[in-house]
């Protein structure tokens, strides 16, 4: 086990530096002066010069991409151009949304999504199945963010049960930022649930067909013992590696709800400092998911040796 | 039975009353909604428009402001002297002004802050506004001095920018994420992404605003902006981005459409130093081949004044020139083949982001192509656009409103993006700078405006509206942008 997890470090820290390279050279060559986007048309070509110097944007390439490099492995995202506050800040700010919404996303989307899917897979071929398969075609079939806007339509501007987007804030209250939270959970929730329902409906019915299904039920299992017991656990493993990747699409890939709801959210961060050019901003966020998505594979490899034993002693 | 009834009416009282109480106390807070977030707010570091739209008249005032409708007035300057030969500006400061960090504010804090904005390493954004003052000097803490280098007929109207306000000393350190000004709100809280808090300063040296707390909002997209509006969530945009949805809100009697005019002279601009647009006859061309009238209908929802030249029409010096470039496409087609173009040519046009720009392009390069002339759109970001063509110059047709006031200046400028150069238009603002008599200024001006409609350098288009959305109980919001701000001063909720 022990040499396992060291190569694992390895490659993992590998890859985060490879990681920080592409990012960091994507960025420079992007056209656009950050100094010159903030002063505007009639700046004078001295002050561009002068907030260039000062934002440290005249030191070498190679320079920058080492303080910047050196700082995050201490934890120092270093500070915004536009904003002017430690870039570490802002997306600890935005963190307690995306993340947040992001469980609640997931959250919302298996709790539909696996009971659906086992119904499917269990009571295949009837009209239950048919019409859970059109329903979940539907869902990966219509734009979240046109759903979102349905949502607002009726929630919000017609039965005004939920405001129309923004985000309060935790300290407003635990229910009120939930509450808010809640359409957009929805709307990221039903394209998830689509997919994993059907993912999980298809791994069921592949796990039914084996020959260990057929033992138990020749043993004397009832239908619905061999499902729970037997069939829906060797089941969850493609279910797992779904989840892990729409945990980390939900949390770097709802930008476009965080728009819609216009939600302070880490999405939005990166979308804002494209466009300003907040270069570190941009660098030190995409950064953050490309580790989140690291370590979030990870965890998903260990969930895989919850399940299954076979890949336990493997390892 | 008598008694059930009394009963009765007394819960049916109670009920009343309660249900009333709310629309008794007047409401005090309200919450506006703006499409682009302030990257910081410090108007004198920054050019961006949404630090002054959240700043300006509400947390910093300067020496002279612009009111509802451009005009220049006193500010923190009560009144001021200007010598004869027009040199030197005694500024006579209103007393018993503080800061919202409890320092008062004196003669010094004017000095502090012109001496700032005009320093060698000042990173401000306007800092031409400053380049005649030659000292700013302490009379006593309540009259300061500016001499100028040379006379300078715009300086009350530099000074009335939100780049020139008055900064405290002793906050200039955290003058971007906590502002500090003498204004009649204070900065409270900045929830980055959401929202900026402001508050009544209870401490405030003029009249005592009607607002007690100032919310603006952060909503980009255009249809979450109609959303939000409708939910009731934002009490009004000022600037609202969904101009497609204006109709159904004027048809609801909860919301008023708010339409004005800004300062935007929206350009289809034209790169004089490049072939084919070198020629003067082919820019008359462009120019005889745009509908203005089709292109506000179709990109502005009918909302712009059509414009013939560099200037805004609701200035008392404008000259309407829109006749001389009026919509010809055959005088058009003959101009191009006598520049020696009879089959057209084909050339780029980049696009910032603006609606006005992306949707008017589509509808520009269709009138171009309806005279041979084929523009290629390229869709591109602020900062690409102020790289390649702003900085670069790499372009040949751009469409782009240019924001500022009283901006004709610019076709004076050496290496402006134009490319357009002309002694003549470069004497007209040379003599206009140094003159203060407004009979002359007013001809000097009228001259600069005709000189770039003589020379086609641009293909003017159209004076960019103000297009708001509020809640019809709002009084006090201004009309028209002179200058970019949310002036929350005088607004208040009628009952």
């Amino acid at each position: 086990m022990a040499p396992y997890l060291l190569k694992r470090l390895i490659s993992l820290v590998l890859s985060l530096l490879a990681a920080s390279v592409v990012i960091f050279l994507v960025l420079q060559v992007v056209p656009g002066d950050p100094a010159s986007y903030m002063l505007g048309m009639n700046a004078q070509p001295e002050t561009v010069e002068a907030l260039r110097q000062q934002m440290g944007l005249n030191e070498p390439l190679v320079w920058r991409y080492l303080t910047w490099v050196v700082g995050l492995a201490h934890g120092d995202f270093g500070v915004s151009y536009t904003y002017k506050v430690p870039t570490g800040e802002l997306i600890a700010q935005r963190l307690w949304v995306s993340l947040p919404l992001a469980l609640y996303a997931l959250l919302l989307s298996t709790v539909l999504a696996l009971p659906i899917g086992i119904i499917s897979a269990a009571k295949r071929n009837s009209a239950a199945d048919y019409g859970i398969m059109g329903v979940t075609q539907l869902g990966i079939a219509v734009p979240n963010f046109w759903f979102a806007m349905l949502l607002v339509l009726l929630f919000s501007i017609t039965l005004r049960w939920f405001s129309a987007g923004g985000f309060p804030g935790w300290n407003a209250g635990f229910f009120v930022a939930l509450k808010a939270l809640t359409l957009p959970a929805v709307a990221l929730a039903l394209p998830q649930a689509s997919i994993l329902a059907r993912v999980m409906r298809s791994s069921l019915l592949d796990t039914l067909s084996e020959d260990y299904i057929r033992t138990a039920r020749a043993k004397g299992l009832t239908r619905g013992q061999t499902l729970v017991r037997h069939a829906v656990r060797n089941a969850l493993i493609p279910v797992l590696t779904i989840i892990g990747l729409q945990f980390s699409f939900l949390l770097a890939g709802a930008i476009i709800i965080e728009n819609v709801f216009y939600l302070p959210g880490l999405g939005r961060l990166v979308f804002q400092g494209i466009t300003q050019r907040d270069l570190i901003v941009v660098q030190s966020v995409v950064m953050l998911l490309v580790f989140a998505v690291i370590i979030i594979t990870f965890l998903v490899d260990m969930a895989y040796a919850l399940v299954d034993p076979r890949l336990r002693s493997r390892a | 039975m008598n008694s059930l009834m009394k009963l009765m009416t007394t819960a049916a009282i109670l009920v009343a009353t309660s249900a009333l109480t709310p629309a008794f106390a007047a409401n005090t807070a309200i919450t506006v909604g703006m499409v682009l977030e302030p990257p910081n707010l410090d108007p004198t570091s920054g050019a961006a428009a949404a630090i002054r739209e959240v700043t300006y008249a509400n947390i910093f005032q300067g020496l002279t402001r612009f009111d509802a409708n451009g005009a220049i007035v006193p500010d923190l300057a009560k009144s001021w002297d200007i010598s004869a030969d027009g040199l030197t500006y005694t500024f006579h400061l209103a007393t018993g002004v503080k800061f919202h960090d409890g320092s008062p504010f004196s003669a010094d804090d004017v000095k502090f802050s012109l001496d700032r904005a005009r320093a060698p390493d000042s990173t401000n954004a306007q800092k031409g506004l400053f380049a005649d003052i030659a000292s700013v000097d302490v009379v006593d803490p309540a009259t300061v001095k500016v001499t100028l280098k040379k006379p300078n007929g715009s300086f009350l109207f530099n000074m009335a920018w939100g780049d020139a306000v008055i900064l405290s000393p002793k906050s200039i350190a955290t003058e971007a994420t906590n502002p500090v000004g003498t204004g009649p709100f204070k900065f409270v809280n900045w929830v980055k992404g959401d929202r900026v808090e402001l508050a009544k300063f209870e401490g405030y040296w003029g009249a005592a605003p009607k607002l007690d707390k100032v919310t603006f909002k952060f909503i980009s997209d255009p249809s979450a902006a109609f959303a939000a509006m409708m939910a009731g969530d934002v009490d009004a945009f000022p600037l609202f981005p969904a101009a497609e949805t204006l109709e159904q809100f004027k048809a609801d009697p909860r919301f008023e459409v708010i339409s004005g005019n800004t300062e935007g002279e929206t350009l289809l601009a034209m790169n004089n130093g490049k072939k084919p647009f070198d020629n003067i006859k082919v820019r008359e061309a462009v120019a005889h081949a745009i509908n203005r009238k089709e292109i506000i209908d179709g990109a502005m929802f009918g909302y712009g004044t059509p414009i013939g030249t560099h200037f805004a029409p609701h200035n008392p010096d404008y000259v309407d020139l829109t006749a001389q470039s009026n919509y010809d496409p055959e005088k058009s087609k003959a101009l191009l083949k006598e520049a020696g173009y009879p089959d057209g040519f084909t050339v780029s046009l980049k696009l910032p982001p603006p609606p006005y720009a992306r949707r008017g392009g589509e509808i520009i390069a269709a009138q171009l192509a309806k005279v041979g002339i084929k523009a290629e759109i390229t869709n591109v970001e602020w900062a690409q656009w102020l790289e390649q063509v702003f900085k670069g110059k790499d372009y040949d047709l751009t469409i782009v409103s240019h924001t500022e006031p009283m901006d004709i200046d610019i076709y004076g400028r050496d290496n402006y993006y134009f490319n357009y150069k002309s002694d003549a238009f470069k004497k007209i603002m040379t003599d206009l700078s140094g003159t203060t008599d407004p009979a002359k200024r007013s001809e000097l001006l009228k001259a600069a405006q005709k000189r770039i409609a003589d020379d086609y350098v641009n293909a003017f288009l159209f004076e960019l509206p103000k297009l708001g959305v509020a809640n019809a109980k709002i009084v006090g919001l201004w009309k028209n942008q002179p200058t970019p701000s949310n002036d929350m001063s005088e607004v208040y909720w009628k009952d």
